[in-house]
């Protein structure tokens, strides 16, 4: 860090640091400079002028937030010079500004708003004709009135530096100048509604929440986002009990001040028809509503006659970190041992090998110093939007970034990229590690005694990944994504990846997938050895289930199997927010919780942070949250220590438990031996779509809109091969699972690969997420 | 001791009697100013501020915009605007409900109201029979306006020259 220089601001001197804009010091200094153009995390354009303060020995007034400060530099932010240009520059901004803030929803927040009252003059002296420019319709998710823009270009340059496409530009001179997509279309960045927040005036707002609230009525909480694993810090405004809207609350160490548009508009899911409102049992084939008492009586009764051997309890990784925790204490005190979250999880040998605890490894501010990462089976663009950023950060600060993949991703980044079908993917990671041991990149020792197996041509991004290594200077970084994990040979691509990553004497680390993931984790540590953490065996004889928020046509890694399984089990209690045709087909009772934003709780996100989120709006109906419905159950049923008054109880003891497991670097118990796929035919890829991870996004209905029809992505080689053409029908098959799919041509495959999107209606009805599939020309509509 | 005898003398003339009754007889023989309620009316300022009323535009479009300004302003909380995108793009209220009994009639709301949408009429002979009736619905204030818009206008115009 080099010395502090001293400047003068309105007659008072100031020791700053050297190499930063004007605006950056007074705004640490706490001394305010009007703006529009100038964003902290956007670069630099100076082109809406309202920053000119007066500076010594400057003919003209200087834009703060292009005037980099100098040693003895003297400023005057409010002098007559600074105020008449700050004063005539509002009153150009006004000139084509149709000052309808009466009908803006930006009415009240509004910068330039805020601004003409401070800095401009009373009276405008325009008096000729307005501008008008059309509105693009950019999308479900953003409303367009471009007649109220100014501009200022944030959100062109978040396009282009944060979100990474540039889908907005600017077209035209002068007054003329508009700000449009250029052939219209929707959207496609997974961060676009942030340009919701950037743009200072009413040029872009929410279409969710067009029309509903006015600034000043609604009520800001302070909460956490739970649709990832990164847990971004966020706002919720309520107003009327009802929630109007989300925005980022600004958080350095997790999101800065940006969320992913899953998590802003993923609110609209709480308010679907398909909640369950009261408690309902099925009797004789027939549902029928009951008061809470009835249905506790009736579930006590269910789970007194339980048989813990052939029972189980599936949780979403999306609850509460009390809620799992209740949920494996309850079902423990009934003898029940096979609990699980990780429910898109398929290879049992994981269990064994991966540590307790599957975690980022590194903070995630840490991923933006790293200089060279490599993502392993990952779609971590849209799986983590936020993860994303971090990666796309580290890129723009000069880090490399390299993805072993089972398809061509689409970054919003350079990345070199190989893709290969799923079932090669341990093979092409064997490739790489070996193809960099002849490099002169030694194996460790645990390493030399698996035999691996050289099939793919990996020479040229082997060279780059070691051209890049010399300038990393040690900051390297492996990751595992959530396709690796649900990979059905995971174990092995996790030994290959702690390979890797010790040869580059890097990293490992693992994207957790789901909200509280991390926290699920943790909390089967918890348990007494042995008795958690047994793969769940769905098989033909189960007894009973239980779930927590888990939706099991969506949720799993074979829906169709595990609705098969679900319908021939005794009895199904569902602990759920919502309603849906599967769920009335095999529940045998349903206990309506509170979603996510109903239920206060603890989430841990990917880099194990506690964040404690409170319940933003009261309850719908007769709704509670799960873990006051798991703690009457765990009483009822005399479960020991079940006894908690309120939520930071459970907190607290859960604090003090996990106190004892501190995170540690996840270390991989290598396998021995790894697995070779020889079957030949056709595979399927079946990661989930980005807006189909839980219950609550799944419904969000502005979402939902966005996600394309599920069709049968196939490479145009096999396709040909196969005589099949794009848009036609063609059956689907994966063992009795079968389903008529259009087809749709797509280079970013690999060949003798068919991708189907997970988590959508389509795939519920579906088998192995990732696993062999058939296809057969000709469907049924 | 003087003001002993001006006392007596004051009290057996009885002049503090006459000097009241003097007041009575001027007032007994002028001009009356009581007004015969409801058969005469006294004369009323166009700033006066009395029911509500929600105006119109002269080709028939309702002038309210959900703005909610008035909402904000009102100091007893007397407004409730629920709203909501009309199917032709506009922003237009779907609740606009004024409780008369919270009403101090301020007029802030029509100060507030930056189309001249909420106005205070000089009708102030109004009640109710039925617990409800106080709240005045959207229609009802639309339903005034309409009928006194000549009226509305005109009281309108004849302030203008003062704000």
């Amino acid at each position: 860090m080099s010395e502090l220089i001293t400047i003068e601001v309105n007659g008072k001197a100031y020791d700053v640091r050297p190499g930063q804009m004007l605006i950056e010091a007074t705004d640490n200094l706490g001394i305010e400079v009007p703006r529009f153009c100038y964003h902290k995390h956007l670069s630099i354009a100076a082109n809406c002028r309202m920053c000119l303060v007066e500076v010594e020995k400057m003919g003209k007034p200087l834009p703060a937030c292009a005037t980099p400060v100098a040693a003895g530099m003297k400023v005057w932010t409010q002098s007559e010079k600074a105020v008449d240009a700050q004063q005539a520059m509002m009153e150009f901004l006004l000139i084509n500004h149709p000052l309808d803030c009466p009908i803006c929803d930006q009415g009240g927040e509004c910068e330039l708003q805020d601004q003409a009252m401070t800095y401009g003059k009373v009276q405008s002296r325009y008096q000729e004709v307005k501008r008008v420019v059309l509105d693009p319709d950019i999308g479900p998710l953003i409303e367009t009135e471009m007649t109220r823009c100014i501009q200022c270009t944030r959100c062109v340059r978040f396009g282009t530096e944060i979100a990474g496409i540039r889908e907005l530009g600017g077209i035209g001179r002068g007054d003329r100048m508009a700000i449009t997509t250029y052939v219209e279309q929707a959207l496609q960045s997974e961060l676009s509604g942030n340009i919701i927040d950037v743009c200072p005036v009413g040029a872009l707002t929410a279409k969710p929440s067009r029309y509903t609230a006015r600034a000043w009525e609604m009520i800001a909480h302070a909460t956490v986002a739970a649709h990832d694993s990164v847990g971004s810090n966020i706002e919720v405004h309520t107003f009327d009990n009802k929630i109007v809207r989300v925005v980022p609350r600004e958080n350095d160490t997790i999101n800065q001040c940006w969320i992913s548009d899953r998590d802003r508009f993923s609110y609209e899911g709480l308010n679907s028809s398909e909640r369950v409102l009261k408690p309902l049992i099925k009797r004789d084939g027939e549902w029928q509503t009951v008061s809470w008492q009835e249905a506790l009586a009736h579930t006590h009764e269910l789970l007194t006659q339980l048989k813990p051997e052939q029972s189980t309890g599936l949780a979403s990784a999306n609850a509460t970190l009390e809620e799992l925790y209740l949920f494996q204490k309850v079902l423990q005190g009934l003898g029940v041992s096979q609990i699980e979250h990780r429910l898109r999880q398929v290879d049992a040998q994981a269990t064994q090998v991966l540590p307790a605890v599957t975690w980022l490894g590194l903070p995630i501010e840490q991923i933006s110093e790293q200089k060279l990462i490599i993502l392993i089976g990952s779609d971590v663009r849209h799986e983590q939007p936020m993860l994303n950023h971090r990666i796309h950060l580290a890129q723009r600060l000069g880090a490399q970034v390299f993805a072993l993949n089972m398809r061509q991703v689409a970054f919003n980044y350079p990345v070199e990229q190989l893709a290969v079908a799923p079932a090669q993917l341990s093979s092409l990671l064997q490739s790489v590690i070996s193809g960099l041991s002849e490099q002169g990149l030694a194996l460790p020792n645990d390493g030399s005694t698996l035999e691996l197996i050289q099939r793919h041509d990996t020479q040229n991004w082997v060279q780059g990944l070691l051209a890049a290594l010399a300038q990393a200077q040690g900051k390297v970084l492996v990751l595992l994504g959530n396709s690796a994990q649900e990979h059905p040979y995971y174990a092995d691509l996790a030994t290959l990846a702690q390979l890797l990553a010790q040869q580059l004497s890097g990293h490992l680390g693992f994207i957790p997938p789901q909200a509280n993931s991390v926290g699920a984790d943790w909390v089967t540590t918890l348990a007494p050895q042995d008795e958690v953490g047994k793969a769940v065996e769905l098989n033909s004889e189960l007894d009973t289930v239980v779930l927590l928020n888990v939706e099991p046509e969506y949720d799993t890694a074979n829906p169709y199997l595990t609705l098969s399984r679900l319908r021939q089990a005794k009895q199904v209690i569902a602990i759920t927010s919502f309603m849906s045709p599967a769920l009335r087909d095999y529940a045998t009772v349903i206990l309506p919780c509170t979603p996510w934003a109903e239920t206060s709780g603890t989430y841990v996100n990917a880099e194990g942070t506690w964040q404690f989120a409170r319940a933003v709006t009261e309850p719908k109906g007769e709704a509670r949250p799960a873990w006051k419905i798991l703690r009457v159950i765990g009483h009822q049923l005399s479960v020991p220590e079940c006894e908690y008054v309120n939520i930071e109880q459970i907190s607290f003891e859960l604090r003090r438990l996990v106190d004892k497991h501190p995170l540690t670097p996840p270390t991989i118990q290598p396998v021995t031996t790894l697995r070779i796929s020889n079957e030949s035919g056709l595979e399927r890829i079946g990661e989930v779509q980005a807006y189909r991870v839980d219950n609550v996004v799944r419904r969000a209905s502005a979402l939902q809109a966005l996600v394309p029809e599920t069709k049968a992505h196939i490479h145009p080689n096999t396709a040909t091969h196969l005589a099949l053409m794009p848009d036609t029908l063609v059956t689907v098959r994966q063992g009795e699972a079968s389903l008529s799919l259009p087809v749709w041509w797509d280079e970013s495959l690999p060949e003798n690969t068919v991708w189907i999107a997970g988590g959508t209606e389509a795939s519920a009805q579906l088998g192995e997420a990732w696993g062999r599939i058939e296809l057969r020309a000709g469907g049924k509509t | 001791m003087g003001i002993n005898i001006r006392h007596y003398l004051k009290s057996f003339t009885l002049a503090e009697l006459l000097q009241g009754l003097k007041v009575t007889g001027k007032y007994l023989f002028e001009r009356k100013i009581t007004v015969q309620y409801p058969e005469q009316k006294t004369p009323l300022s166009p700033r006066f501020r009395g029911l509500h009323a929600l105006r119109r535009y002269p080709n028939g479009e309702e002038r309210c915009i959900a703005c909610k300004l008035c909402e904000a302003v009102c100091p007893a909380l007397a407004i409730k605007i629920e709203l909501d995108e009309r199917p032709d793009g506009t922003r237009r209220t779907t609740r606009y409900d004024i409780d008369l009994f919270k009403c101090i009639y301020c007029g802030f709301c029509e100060e507030a109201c930056p189309v001249d949408a909420i106005v205070e009429t000089p009708i102030f002979e109004y009640h109710f029979e039925q617990r409800g009736e106080n709240i005045m619905t959207k229609a009802k204030l639309l339903a005034i306006g309409d009928e006194h818009e000549a009226m509305i206008a005109r009281v309108k115009a004849e302030d203008a020259p003062y704000r």
